[in-house]
């Protein structure tokens, strides 16, 4: 990130600061070549708004949640009981998350473990930072442009946020066109429950696919998501469907970034 | 008087057979884990009356919601009509409110219009299954019995609306001749269509067609009450407790289960201290329906069979094995199937609901997305059962699909599910 420096908890400790907001940047985002996008597009926005965040750098974790989908609690439990003691030793206060699953645990998972803090994923800080004029969104790249928003199960069903996705999306300018599977109804990507890390059980096609139809069938211009795992679904079913040069799948934090020229 | 004693040995019978399988079904759910309820009970009256009561979720599917709606307020106000039968059974009595005056044909009449509401929602309820034959009822695990199940209700609510609405025919007709005993009922907005096919009958036929009816009637609904415990149709009772009960938390949010935390705890500091969780399972994960929460294990008996979670379910709709519906129905049968073997003193050890009923397979399906809690319409949560019965063999069997194995070695040695160094996580910043 060339035009400024993203600085670790660490840092700021050294330099006797402390980061109002914790950016928990996640598995994927920390190592996956496309996620790291959603990544830095989201620290662009925090830094474009004067936010006053840090990361973890090496000292972040899985959250456990694959291990507790999978059904390993115990595996879930070390991972959440080290990354709570580094976290409470930073007297974290606010974390955001670039991804519904890493909000999900930690905003519901870890309290029990002696864990509390105020959980945002990214869509919602951003809402925040625009409604208190922190962050405004000028350049027109996506007037008119028709985009549909694929609900991640855990920020849509698993924890009610169907709305602030959207209403960045419309501040876009852009036309919000639903799918027919949508918000309470929105089918899941396939990733989740840990099934991103194993092969499908055996079937007649894969979820993913089945999804990227719903999504051609409106013909959008874009497919917004807000997981890096999502977008890793939703890209290889475009691609199946040998769309990827007429729809693009972006993060909404991209989307935002881009707009805003950032 | 031999009808009143008739009468009160059928009732008392009824209520026997009703009171030993409402232990049995008691008794079972019982067999489930105790669990701390979470939230206000202000919370849960709010759920109930939002979900159960007021058919909150059904509206989701607004066809079937509003013939429902008829069958719900039908039967569940035609019941009043159930308590004036049993008085008159049991005291010899014929329509013992009468004298309570002009309300009674009131009340008659708007019976008589449920009763109508109730024949055309169950006429439609058949239609769906046999000859719209929608998808949601025959999947695999829609074998003959729960076929057959759904079908017997709506045919013997059928029946029985009709034989109320005859009965009133009957006696309009016999008191319009001015029989003794029988009574004006005004002029019904249902029966009177009835009573031009009886009117050819002489008095004889005429009072026993109404006798009949009034005996078909209430031996009907005796029975009805009897068969309700064998069947999905528990489901118009327990839809209450299990709305009542069900998960206030965000749906995403999986329970701690805190014998693992105190074992975490002691590993990664042999001093700490610990507390006992009185509740905790002795099991990680579950087995079989013992290891489950009796709040768990009342979902299972309270399922409608109804199909929505299946047919929302993605795993479901991309051809493969798992059926959330199917979770329910497997958790049921093995439920009874334990309490058949408990009440005959044999052993029901040999099989389990792990294994012998769910399948590794269908357990590695579920990508725990929800989609089955949201749309069940009375809040069972199949994906916690399938949760449970993940740790067991993830916990207790070390059984995983392999990758799974490889994923979890990764995290709990580099702290991501794949093979990248944690030294590298800041990597990004710097590229
Ligand atoms: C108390 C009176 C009730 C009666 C007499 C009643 C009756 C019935 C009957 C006869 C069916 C069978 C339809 C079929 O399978 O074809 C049914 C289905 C069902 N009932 Fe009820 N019910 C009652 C209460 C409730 C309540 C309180 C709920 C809670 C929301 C509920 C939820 C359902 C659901 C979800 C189905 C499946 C519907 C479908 O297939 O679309 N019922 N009910
Ligand atoms: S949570 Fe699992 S069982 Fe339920 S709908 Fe999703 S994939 Fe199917
Ligand atoms: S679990 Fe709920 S949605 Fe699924 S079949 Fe049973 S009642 Fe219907």
């Amino acid at each position: 990130m060339a035009e400024f420096q993203v600085r670790t908890m660490a840092d700021c400790m050294a330099a006797g600061e402390t980061p109002e907001v914790l950016f928990w940047v996640g598995c994927a985002g920390s190592f996956d070549d496309r996620a790291k996008k959603i990544t830095k597009a989201i620290a662009n926005i925090l830094h474009k708004a004067n936010v006053s965040f840090a990361i973890l750098g090496s000292e972040e974790s899985c959250t456990g949640d694959p291990a507790k989908r999978a059904g390993n609690e115990f595996l879930f439990q070390m991972m959440a009981m080290q990354n709570i003691e580094v976290m409470n030793a930073y007297e974290v206060k606010k974390i955001v998350t670039g991804c519904p699953h890493c909000f999900n645990t930690l905003k519901n998972e870890y309290p029990a473990l002696g864990g509390n803090y105020e959980v945002m994923h990214h869509t919602q800080l951003i809402q925040d930072l625009i409604a208190d004029g922190k962050l405004s969104i000028e350049g027109g790249a996506f007037k008119g442009k028709k985009i549909t928003f694929h609900d991640p199960c855990y920020l849509g069903r698993g924890n009610g946020e169907y709305e602030a996705p959207r209403a960045l999306i419309q501040k876009l300018d852009a036309e919000l066109v639903e799918m027919k599977r949508c918000k309470t109804n929105g089918l899941c990507c396939g990733a989740g429950g840990a099934q991103m890390f194993k092969e499908a059980e055996k079937g007649n096609k894969e979820v993913n696919i089945e999804r990227t139809e719903d999504a051609l069938a409106i013909q959008p211009n874009v497919i917004a998501t807000g997981c890096p795992f999502c977008n890793t679904m939703m890209t290889d079913g475009v691609k199946h469907f040998e769309q990827e040069h007429v729809i693009a799948v972006k993060d909404i934090a991209e989307l935002i970034a881009e707009a805003g020229e950032l | 008087m031999i009808g009143q004693i008739i009468f009160i040995i059928l009732l008392s019978a009824a209520g026997y057979m009703a009171f030993k399988r409402f232990q049995f079904v008691r008794r079972n759910i019982l067999l489930g884990r105790d669990v701390k309820i979470e939230g206000e009970s202000s919370d849960r009256w709010g759920t109930m009356i939002r979900v159960a009561l007021g058919q909150g979720k059904m509206f989701s599917r607004p066809i079937a919601a509003i013939f429902h709606l008829f069958l719900y307020v039908g039967f569940v106000i035609i019941n009043i009509e159930v308590i004036e039968i049993v008085l008159d059974g049991v005291l010899g009595q014929h329509r013992l409110f009468h004298g309570i005056g002009p309300i009674y044909n009131w009340l008659m009449a708007s019976f008589e219009v449920l009763a109508f509401l109730v024949i055309l929602g169950c006429v439609v309820f058949l239609y769906r299954r046999n000859i719209a034959k929608l998808a949601r009822f025959h999947w695999r695990e829609m074998t003959n019995w729960p076929k057959s199940d759904a079908n017997i209700i709506l045919f013997t609510e059928i029946a029985l609306m009709s034989a109320f609405l005859s009965m009133n025919a009957a006696e309009s007709i016999l008191a319009a001749r001015g029989i003794e005993h029988y009574v004006n009922l005004g002029t019904l907005p249902i029966s009177q269509f009835v009573t031009p096919f009886l009117d050819g009958c002489s008095d004889g036929m005429l009072i026993f067609v109404e006798r009949f009816c009034w005996w078909f009637h209430i031996i009907g609904i005796l029975a009805f009450i009897v068969y309700l415990s064998y069947s999905k149709h528990l489901h118009i009772l327990l839809a209450f407790p299990n709305t009542y009960y069900s998960k206030l938390r965000p749906a995403g949010a999986l329970d701690n289960m805190s014998n693992v935390t105190n074992e975490v705890k002691l590993m990664m500091d042999p001093a700490a201290q610990v507390v006992e969780d009185p509740l905790a399972p002795k099991k990680f994960g579950a087995k079989d329906v013992a290891d489950l929460t009796w709040v768990q294990l009342m979902n299972a008996y309270s399922c409608t069979e109804c199909g929505r979670c299946t047919s929302q379910c993605p795993a479901n709709q991309t051809g493969k094995l798992l059926s959330p519906r199917k979770i329910m129905m497997d958790t049921r049968d093995r439920m009874e199937e334990v309490g058949r073997c408990m009440d005959a003193g044999v052993s029901y050890d040999n099989k389990s609901l792990l294994g012998d009923y769910i399948t590794f397979e269908e357990l590695w399906a579920c990508t725990s997305c929800n989609a089955c809690t949201e749309a069940c319409p009375i809040n069972i949560n199949p994906l916690e059962i399938i949760i449970d019965l993940r740790r067991y063999l993830m916990m207790e069997e070390s059984q995983s699909p392999e990758s799974i194995t490889t994923m979890l070695t990764n995290i709990e040695n580099n702290g991501a599910p794949w093979a990248f160094a944690q030294a590298d996580r800041g990597n990004w910043t710097q590229e």
